[in-house]
């Protein structure tokens, strides 16, 4: 069984689903056994989607104008 | 394909770039304000402008997103280089032995929460959580963003940085690390860690 440690190590990967099937059952191993790391693992789940929620914001029009008028003006 | 856009005139290839820039905007324009911050604009106005001057590399409209987002990275590196601002001396300390996860367990800010850490998550607004991000330095910043904001895979942005798969996969590691540890300090210093400040 893998440490804390590396079970940590590997959550954001996990919930990601960027390991590979063997490091999956090793986390998955250690997760049914270590209340803690549950929690760590909800916690990682929690800020990964506030990072996700951070992506997301709504582009100034007067921006969008001007990008877009940039790009008009290139050479054609 | 790369046969038929040998074949292609200028023109069309332009034309095909400024279909795929325009249809970009919005994505390349929220990537840089993650990166640049208040030069995000500016950052997309030098990434219209190399890729037009880089057109003939234009060959796979599918790869073409990837592209922009490639030369936007390359334009956001260059701003914060010339830059060189204090923010990106930010102290890391210990970054491998910090848990944020452990930290808010053990300083217990909220005594009478039975929710303790997502509590502590709840004090972030999103602008909170896009301050933290710009204190990470640029090496930390960059793949944080493309890949846990804007769900490119890290093998991507590793041909994006012209960074061996491993580094990137390790500045992703310490760059989570680093930023929890600048939510932490962020909420310590912005007093977040009050009951009932918001």
């Amino acid at each position: 069984m893998i440490s804390c440690a590396e079970a940590v190590r590997r959550l954001w990967e996990y919930i990601d689903d960027v390991v590979d099937a063997s490091e999956r059952a090793l986390i998955e191993t250690h997760l049914a056994r270590c209340r803690r790391c549950c929690g760590e693992l909800e916690f990682a789940h929690e800020l990964r989607r506030t990072l996700t929620d951070a992506a997301q914001e709504d582009v100034p029009d007067d921006v969008l104008r001007r990008l877009r008028h940039t790009l008009e003006e290139l050479e054609r | 394909m790369d046969a038929v856009c040998a074949a292609e005139p200028q023109s069309a290839r332009v034309e095909r770039f400024r279909d795929v820039a325009r249809e970009q905007l919005p994505r390349l324009y929220r990537i840089a304000r993650r990166i640049v911050g208040d030069e995000a604009e500016d950052a997309v106005q030098d990434c219209l402008l190399k890729g037009y001057q880089s057109v003939d590399q234009l060959r796979d409209d599918t790869a073409a997103p990837a592209w922009l987002v490639r030369i936007l990275v390359n334009c956001c590196r260059d701003r914060l280089r010339r830059r060189a601002r204090s923010q990106e001396d930010v102290e890391l300390d210990a970054l491998e032995e910090f848990s944020l996860y452990r930290t808010i367990a053990y300083e217990d800010p909220f005594p009478y929460s039975d929710s303790l850490h997502l509590d502590f998550l709840a004090e972030f607004s999103v602008d909170d959580v896009r301050q933290v991000l710009l204190r990470l330095p640029e090496h930390y910043r960059i793949p944080v963003v493309l890949v846990y904001m804007h769900g490119f895979l890290a093998r991507e942005v590793a041909e994006m940085l012209d960074a061996p798969l491993g580094t990137v996969l390790s500045r992703l590691h310490r760059g989570r690390k680093a930023f929890e540890q600048q939510m932490w300090r962020y909420a310590t210093e912005h007093g977040l860690l009050r009951e009932g400040v918001r």
